[in-house]
């Protein structure tokens, strides 16, 4: 009986210790895959130096260096700078980026917590994310990330609202908020994908997607030639490393989520009975590696967007074309049900 | 006595009295800190541990809705909006009129509750069992079915007086201003290469260079 329970939460606590251990080795390569991807982008080499035992290997130890580099360096506190939240800052950022891959379907019925209310509880966790660079820019007591940090909030608060409302399109289209019933109502091949109804959703998911994780070309948060680095200006060694974790697991987490609500998740492309059209995990690995690329390309392609413009293309054109949509995917759903999801 | 002590209900029962304790000392917090970044800081511990409390009457819909609109967006605002402001932190100071005020209003209130649930309600109020839903109860379904069957025509009014409310507030707050340059980004989005700049073609010159063979 008491075993039951005590096996239950060490059972548990190896399932999330299966999901974190991963997610933070590919956040390692991907950073690595970022600097090679950009570097051949622009026709540069990106690092190939760093290996392992004499041996180049590409560069592929360069992660490692770069950890730890970042967690042997000294952490620096600003002349009075609130200690307890500027250290609170960057484990915030990390524990909700970590936290939405608690409800995260990797295959069918992999999924940690398969709870009803799966998508409420990624869009809370996802929105708790701003918290972090708040409190980050305000316990610096330095303007460059004061600025930094109203300018990532006001960002991420608007938003947010866009791809609220381009998940409520896949919630009708699906008729649940459990991401394991959303993917399986996308079943039958790619022309089953809610990419195609929800095409103009899913152009502005991912897009938003992009603006809320604060990466080029909505980056302005860290602008470079304005705020040096925005809210993280004043952190080093393994407090910047935290942030630096945090934001590219919000980047996985985004490009994965957009894989299960319009991509099918670990759904094969193809339809029929062979071995290719059969749903593994690696499909979904496939699908989200996809969109982890295009926020790459994007990055090594796309120049800064004014910050106008971006509160512009947030407001005036996200929501306006989300709404209409919504409404037409309503009114098909009521009127032709057959037509999407199943 | 073991058995209790490792059965659910009683996790939950601790589960509940440690979230409320929390609630009630951040709520205290929010009232008593000096400094407002502060303040705000708790209002947020105060939202999260009562949606905690939603969650152990399974209402997992309702908690996590709580989280998203007043943690992930109201508290942001206010954040942002003290952050603007020029935060003085106030001396201590013993009690101000405010506060002889305020804990006379506590004290009346507290007295009204007290004579409310004490009297009318304690038929009511639900005694120590805790809520327990047959598996497989879906809270979204619940919510749904009483917002948008059961009481679908005042929720709709509530939701137009909302939208009234918003763009009265948007309209307040508009204003037209004329003493500086705005540009209309519609004329910026639709400009062309060729308003701006002109490609001259040309052959390439033969230029002299110093000291070096060509």
């Amino acid at each position: 009986m008491i075993w039951d329970q005590i096996w239950m939460v060490i059972w548990t606590l190896l399932k999330i210790v299966a999901i974190v251990l991963p997610l933070i080795i590919v956040v390692a390569y991907l950073t690595y895959a970022e600097r090679r991807v950009i570097g051949f982008m622009q026709g540069r080499m990106g690092p190939n130096r760093v290996g392992l035992f004499g041996f180049k290997l590409w560069g592929l130890a360069q992660p490692f260096a770069d950890t730890v580099k970042l967690l042997l360096k000294e952490i620096i506190f600003p002349a009075n700078a609130n200690k307890f939240l500027f250290l609170m800052a960057p484990v915030i950022t990390l524990a909700t980026a970590f936290a939405a891959w608690a409800v995260v379907p990797f295959a069918d019925g992999l999924v940690l917590a398969d709870i009803n209310a799966g998508l409420v509880y990624i869009l809370a966790m996802t929105s708790l994310g701003v918290y972090g660079v708040i409190i980050a820019g305000w316990a610096s007591n330095s303007k460059y990330a004061l600025l930094g940090a109203l300018r990532s909030a006001a960002q991420i608060v608007s938003y947010e609202i866009a791809m609220g409302f381009a998940l409520v399109g896949v919630l009708i289209a699906a008729g649940s908020l459990n991401l394991t019933t959303i993917v399986h109502a996308q079943s039958g091949g790619i022309f089953s994908w809610f990419f195609i109804p929800l095409l103009p959703l899913f152009v502005i998911y991912f897009i938003s997607g992009v603006a809320e994780t604060n990466r080029a070309p909505f980056d302005v948060a860290e602008g470079e030639s304005e705020i040096v680095a925005g809210f993280h200006v004043e952190y080093s060694g393994a407090a910047f490393a935290l942030f630096f974790l945090g934001e590219y697991a919000n980047m996985i987490m985004i490009s994965s989520l957009t894989a299960i609500m319009f991509m099918g998740g670990w759904y094969s492309p193809f339809s029929g009975d062979s071995w290719i059209a059969q749903p593994s995990i690696l499909w979904f690995f496939m699908k989200t590696g996809f969109f982890l690329l295009l926020y790459l390309w994007f990055r090594a392609t796309f120049p800064r967007y004014r910050y106008d413009q971006i509160m512009r293309l947030g407001w005036k054109i996200f929501i306006p074309i989300c709404i209409a949509w919504i409404m037409v995917v309503a009114t098909v759903k009521v009127y032709r049900p057959d037509w999407i999801g199943g | 006595m073991i058995e209790y002590l490792i059965s659910a209900e009683f996790y939950q029962i601790m589960l509940f009295w440690l979230y409320s304790t929390i609630l009630i000392g951040a709520a205290l917090a929010v009232v008593t800190m000096r400094n407002s970044i502060y303040s705000a800081l708790f209002l947020i511990l105060c939202f999260f541990s009562a949606a905690a409390l939603w969650m152990l009457l399974e209402a997992e819909f309702l908690a996590l809705t709580l989280v998203l609109v007043y943690v992930g967006a109201v508290m942001v605002l206010f954040l942002f909006v003290i952050m603007m402001l020029d935060i003085k932190i106030k001396p201590k100071s013993g009690m101000s009129n405010y506060t002889k005020v305020g804990l006379l209003v506590a004290l009346l209130m507290g007295i009204e509750m007290v004579m409310l649930l004490g009297k009318k309600l304690v038929g009511v109020l639900p005694q120590d069992d805790l809520v327990k839903h047959v598996q497989g109860h879906s809270n979204v379904k619940e919510v749904a079915t009483s917002l948008y069957m059961k009481y679908t025509l005042p929720f709709e009014l509530a939701s137009v007086v909302l939208l009234v409310a918003i763009i009265a507030a948007i309209l307040l707050t508009l204003r037209r201003r004329d003493d500086y340059n705005i540009v209309n980004p519609e004329s910026q989005v639709h400009v062309k290469a060729k308003d701006r700049m002109r490609v001259v073609k040309m052959d390439a010159e033969r230029g002299n260079y110093i000291g070096g063979e060509e």
